[in-house]
């Protein structure tokens, strides 16, 4: 065991765990990585590319290493990072990428095949011959990519997403962190500090220097009790902001559930969170990165500052014989905590002109060799390196609206450029203040500049003593050395040699360096080692660094479970239903229902007997035509248009003319788009004087709303006109076919006699003995037809009712297939044929469009390309032989023309089999269709393989005098 | 993004549907205007890198219609109005 | 009110409303309340307010909802109001408003485009923060607004600091109650 005095673990409680099956032990407060090397275990993964064996180099959520599959079965999850994995009873880890065994991997032999795999491999390699791709290389590199693997099967955990709602967000709960959130939460002010490390803190839980003269872990635990008794803050800690966007909006993770086994019931894994901050702080830290050498990458070498992190907030010695190489101070401390817990430790100090030229050991580090500044070199029997190149401000979230970091000398690292992300400023270390007095100073300051913007006068926290020793660093980012490999960026295998193999091919910006090599491009964005990318890419132009630059960052931060950003939206609960007034009564009579848009209509009803959907749509179909036939045709939408100016509005919306419907009468409008294609169709009522009800298609009842909001607040400011929409607010049926008009008489309690209530009548009328209701004799199918609305509430009643009405005639209801039969055989358009390029010519409706008054899409309903003769008209299609089906899409083609664009007539728009006809027929859009009645063509459809034989008919196959309509 | 909507205060641009430039406020009349002027009116667009009017409808909202001044390339935002107060401003009426 | 022979269902779909307790809270389906919106014809704000003012009707500013004694109202957008009245006594609302409000308003009735769910917990703003962008925390009572929940545009009232209408589409009144439950599950 290597687990020592201190740190923040509970010891008086054991929690047991497996890794690859193997049993070990931790503690609360363990991460999976600080257990697992406390068990001595350093060898944790296997490298993507050349499967190198890997172990921990970070101690937070910059690894690129140590990144294992936790959980079995459905909740299995890939590439998670071990530093991050927080420790739970039972847990079950397993290492990824590697075959048959971690410490045995087949696969490793691609390290000894590496000068294949340099830079731009794949680019250079599977270029040819081209027909190899799909079936040699793509298989071949598909088996060998990606690290872990999915389980599979569905996520059986739930994530909710949600809103927050601040002040200020305070991102990073270290001492900057902490010092804001103290300074804004004690004047009141609505906090949200968020840190994705379950132990606020920062590296206050990592370091032994004090904070006002007791441990700075204990501080931070005092002010995150404070904080937590202040009723304005909120606490959010296993919560990584992943993002800025736009006007102070952040998206963060929080992982409710992670820590544990699985959920409590009705519990979500994670949430994530849009939170609104009026401002926001950064305070994000620093991440230490690497000096490359050669064969830096064996397990048992790591970053100075995570090898002192697990000494002191895990108590864990990852080495008793530590060699620290650093070119900086703050290596030193590594030095310094370890030889105050009993350690073997000696330092290489790049400053003094001593480096670290390569390690030995297969399976973990055994031996260094140095190569001291007189020139000799030595091989150190050591288990644990630590290295440290410096600190790089932890800077990810304020690249996120391309403020560029700039070059900073006295820490030789970016830092966030000024006003990188409006309203977002930086505090601490992320700013490029390194010490701890610096961070707290910063953090209080930045409080109080940001709720001064916001008008709040508040006072700073007094800073209590503590740490402020200056950054002391030379540059140093590489050991130059002979052949051997020097890795930069370890968990895409990038090297030296591959900064050195893009410059060489010219690839010297720092973005085409990116994409070339993949540096930075794996799941940790290179947080650890990006810097030196640039930096040897810088030295290789013969530029500085700032001159070089650097990429930038997007969201999200850290890798985020795809389960966190779909939510709640998953299989059923995908999109909301919504339920037609008939529903109750069509599931209990079986029914077969058809999405559409949100709702769920009736598609059929099946009867005993029936075997396929036809049986059942061409019975619906004829009984109605026999007889009567209703229909739930609620989706439809409905907009109450009212005001002294409706009549006018609707003459400018409508292309054909409303002013002069009279009241109590309806009339069918066409609108169109100021383009002059058709927008939608529908039948508008008036009620009275000043008061009007428009139908919408069920499509496009949103839009049209939208268009007439448009039209009345943006073209027409001054119309008297008031909409709203009344979709949901009545249940509509139609009741159409011969006995429509006896079966609705039993119901309705006025007189609707022909005479009475004439075609195209409307009106308000009572039903069933005094319920308010209105009446429309409108049709779609062709057939003399009502369409009867009662209060929603009612609807479930309203359609037992029809039903038990309708028995004497046989009655029979009808789902949107038969609907669609009985339009087609009527020859009105539908969405098929209002497919957004269509105009009224095009439909056969051009004496529709006034020309005697202006409305949306008149003028240029007239342009030439749009009216010129020949163009396409709706017509009427039927097989020569009737037993031949047609198939919706077929284009015409002429007798004996060859199947190719260029000869193209039009194409068929909808296809039903019509079971008054007994044969297939269609509507269709055809070159110059009316005057081609009777012209035999060819319908062919290249996809489907099928050619028939069509004669040109009318588009009106039943009634073409509308004789049933007015009967 | 956050639209200040000048009677609800700041709306997240979620609840909104976005149509264009608000130039298409300033709509032909098409008994007089013939087809080249509402070809220009429909068809031809400034499509500035830097301040740009916009209409935004509020649809998850109050279903007022904005004109939005954004910038293209921060998003930043200088100004809301209620569209139909632009239109009467500009001297569209009935 | 008329004799007729029809029975009414509620949005969920039930002869009687539903109430539905999760945890420290209660879901509850309600349909006694009538509902019709009212909006000013051009020209004559005035004498919608004096109008209003006469029949003791409020009629509050953006973003708000009054109560009075009997009749109630929210804001739905400029010069527009969703009212409110007993249903037992005004199922016929919008014919009622029409009288009183002659040509000076337009009014259509609402009563049924809308599902409505009272939601009553100690925290509201815990459940809601699950639910819509809505700053529930930050909100007084007697606030109204529209917002989103789970793609279905709602209107929130905000009762008092325990109790909250939800108004959504009646037609995904199974839907909108579904995420509510889900919500309070989740929250508590």
């Amino acid at each position: 065991m290597t687990r020592i005095a201190g740190g923040q673990i509970d010891r008086s409680r054991t929690w047991a765990f497996t890794f690859d099956g193997l049993p070990y032990t931790g503690h609360p407060g363990d991460t999976l990585a600080s257990a697992l090397l406390a068990n001595g275990v350093r060898l944790m993964g296997r490298s993507f590319k050349y499967h190198r064996p890997r172990g921990v180099i970070a101690a937070g959520s910059e690894e690129p290493n140590a990144l294992v599959e936790l959980r079995t079965g459905a909740r299995r999850e890939p590439n998670t990072r071990a530093t991050v994995a927080e420790l739970y009873d039972g847990l079950q880890a397993a290492s990824q990428n590697r075959w048959p065994s971690l410490r045995f991997d087949a696969m490793a032999i691609n390290d000894r095949l590496s000068p294949f795999f340099a830079a731009g491999f794949y680019y250079k390699t599977f270029m040819w011959p081209a027909s190899f791709w799909e079936k040699v290389y793509e298989p071949i590199i598909r088996r060998a990519a990606g690290l872990g693997s999915l389980s599979g099967q569905d996520d059986p955990d739930s994530y909710d997403k949600g809103f927050l709602h601040c002040d200020l967000l305070v991102i990073g709960a270290g001492p900057a962190g902490l010092a804001a959130a103290l300074t804004a939460g004690r004047a009141g002010a609505r906090v949200i500090l968020a840190d994705e490390d379950f132990r606020m803190g920062g590296r206050l839980n990592a370091e032994t220097h004090g904070v006002g003269g007791i441990a700075g872990a204990d501080w931070a635990a005092q002010a995150v009790a404070e904080l937590a008794s202040l009723p304005s803050v909120r606490l959010m800690a296993r919560t990584t902001v992943m993002g800025a966007m736009d006007h102070g909006i952040y998206a963060a993770v929080e992982r409710v559930s992670d820590h544990l086994a699985e959920p409590a019931p009705h519990t979500p894994r994670q949430i994530l969170w849009r939170i609104y901050s009026a401002r926001a702080i950064l305070a994000t830290g620093a991440i230490e990165r690497p000096i490359a050498f050669e064969n830096n990458d064996r397990p048992g070498i790591m970053l100075a500052g995570a090898l002192r992190a697990y000494a002191n907030r895990w108590g864990v010695a990852a080495g008793d014989h530590v060699v620290v190489f650093t070119n900086n101070d703050d290596g030193l401390r590594t030095a310094t905590d370890l030889s105050a817990k009993g350690l073997e430790v000696s330092v290489i100090d790049a400053r003094n002109g001593d480096e670290v030229t390569g390690s030995a050991g297969s399976l973990g580090l055994k031996s260094i060799t140095v190569r001291r500044a007189n020139g000799r070199s030595e091989v150190l029997r050591v288990n644990a390196l630590g290295v440290s190149g410096g600190w790089n401000p932890n800077l990810n979230i304020a690249s996120n609206h391309r403020g560029r970091p700039v070059w900073n000398d006295a820490i030789a690292a970016f830092v966030p450029a000024p006003d990188s992300v409006s309203g977002l400023t930086c505090a601490g270390a992320v700013a490029g203040v390194m010490s701890t007095h610096a961070a707290l100073a910063t953090g209080a300051a930045r409080a109080v500049a940001a709720l001064a913007e916001l008008g709040r006068s508040v006072t700073p926290m007094d800073v209590p003593e503590a740490e402020d020793a200056p950054v002391k660093i030379t540059p140093k980012w590489y050991v130059q050395s002979g052949k051997g490999r020097a890795w930069i960026d370890p968990q895409n295998d990038v090297t030296v040699k591959d900064i050195r193999l893009a410059h060489q091919e010219n690839f010297v910006s720092v973005e085409h360096l990116k994409r070339y090599t993949t540096l930075g491009m794996a799941t940790d964005q290179g947080k650890t080692g990006n810097v030196l990318g640039l930096a040897i890419m810088a030295e290789l132009t013969g530029k500085t660094i700032p001159e070089t630059g650097t990429t930038m960052y997007r969201p999200p931060a850290t890798p985020v479970a795809l389960g966190a950003l779909a939510g709640r939206s998953r299989g059923p609960e995908f999109k909301p239903v919504r339920h037609t007034p008939s529903h109750v009564w069509a599931a209990e009579q079986g029914a077969v229902f058809v999405e559409v848009g949100y709702w769920l209509r009736t598609q059929y009803l099946p009867r005993a007997g029936e075997t396929t959907w036809r049986q059942s749509v061409d019975r619906e179909v004829l009984q109605t035509r026999r007889s009567v036939g209703i229909c739930d045709v609620t989706t439809l939408g409905k907009i109450d248009i009212q005001g002294t100016d409706a009549g006018a509005f609707l003459d400018r919306v409508y292309a054909n003319t409303f002013s002069t419907l009279a009241i109590g009468r309806v009339r069918y409008g066409l609108m169109l788009r100021e383009d002059g294609i058709v927008m939608d169709d529908g039948t508008t009522a008036r009620m009275g004087a000043d008061d009007y009800v428009m139908t919408t298609t069920t499509a496009n009842a949103v839009p049209v709303f939208r268009h007439l909001e448009y039209c009345r607040q943006v073209l027409w400011p001054d119309l008297d006109v008031q909409l709203i929409s009344t979709t949901e607010a009545w249940a509509q049926y139609s009741v159409a076919g011969p006995n429509a008009r006896k079966l609705l008489q039993k119901l309705v309690d006025q007189d609707i006699s022909d005479a009475a209530f004439p075609y195209m009548a409307c009106g308000a009328i009572t039903v069933c003995g005094g319920l308010r209701a209105r009446l429309f004799r409108i049709s779609f199918s062709g057939e003399l037809a009502y369409e009867i609305a009662v209060p929603t509430r009612y609807g479930d009643a309203m359609i037992r009712a029809l039903v038990e009405a309708g028995q004497e005639f046989d009655a029979v209801v009808y789902g949107t297939e038969a609907l669609g039969v009985m339009r087609v055989e009527k020859g009105h358009v539908a969405g098929n044929e209002l497919n957004g390029q269509s105009t009224a010519l095009n439909m056969g409706l051009g004496k529709m469009v006034s020309v005697k008054k202006d409305a949306i899409g008149r003028v240029l309903s007239q342009r030439e390309g749009l009216t010129a003769a020949g163009g396409l008209r709706l017509v009427g299609v039927r097989p020569v032989d009737p037993a031949r089906s047609l198939t919706a899409g077929a284009h015409f083609l002429a007798m004996g023309a060859p199947a190719t664009a260029a000869h193209d007539d039009g194409w068929l728009t909808s296809v039903v089999f019509s079971p008054h006809l007994g044969h297939s027929i269609a509507l269709g859009y055809l070159k110059n269709g009316t005057a081609r009645m009777g012209e035999r063509l060819r319908a062919v459809n290249l996809l489907a393989s099928t050619e028939v034989e069509v004669e040109i008919v009318s588009p009106h196959f039943i009634d073409p005098e509308g004789e049933r309509l007015r009967g | 993004m956050i639209i200040n909507h000048p009677l609800l205060g700041p709306r997240d641009a979620q609840e909104f549907v976005y149509l264009g430039d608000a130039a298409l406020i300033h709509r032909p009349d098409g008994m007089v205007a013939g087809e080249d002027a509402f070809h220009d009116y429909l068809y031809l667009r400034d499509n500035p890198a830097g301040l740009h009017r916009e209409l935004w409808y509020h649809e998850q909202g109050d279903r007022s219609w904005l004109v939005v001044t954004r910038h293209t390339l921060t998003h930043e935002i200088t100004g809301v109005e209620l569209a139909r107060d632009v239109a009467r401003a500009a001297g569209r009426s009935k | 009110m008329a004799d007729h022979r029809l029975k009414p269902l509620s949005p969920l779909g039930h002869a009687n409303p539903l109430t539905e307790t999760v945890g420290p809270v209660t879901i509850a389906e309600i349909t006694d309340t009538a509902l019709a919106s009212l909006a000013t014809r051009i020209g004559h704000e005035d004498d919608v307010a004096r109008l209003a003012a006469a029949a003791a009707i409020p009629l509050p500013g953006p973003g708000g909802h009054a109560q009075g004694a009997i009749w109630a109202a929210f804001w739905l957008g400029p010069q527009h109001w969703m009212i409110e009245a007993p249903f037992a006594t005004h199922e016929d609302i919008a014919a009622v408003l029409r009288t009183s409000f002659a040509a000076a308003a337009s009014v259509t009735e609402q009563t049924d485009a809308w599902a409505r769910f009272d939601v009553t917990a100690p925290d509201l703003p815990a459940m809601f923060e699950r639910l819509t962008a809505f700053d529930l925390r930050g909100a007084a009572s007697g606030a109204a607004t529209r917002t989103v929940i789970d793609h279905l545009g709602c209107y929130l009232i905000v009762r008092n600091p325990q109790t909250l209408t939800v108004l959504g589409p009646r037609s995904s009144a199974k839907s909108l109650h579904h995420a509510l439950v889900t919500a309070a599950r989740s929250a508590f």
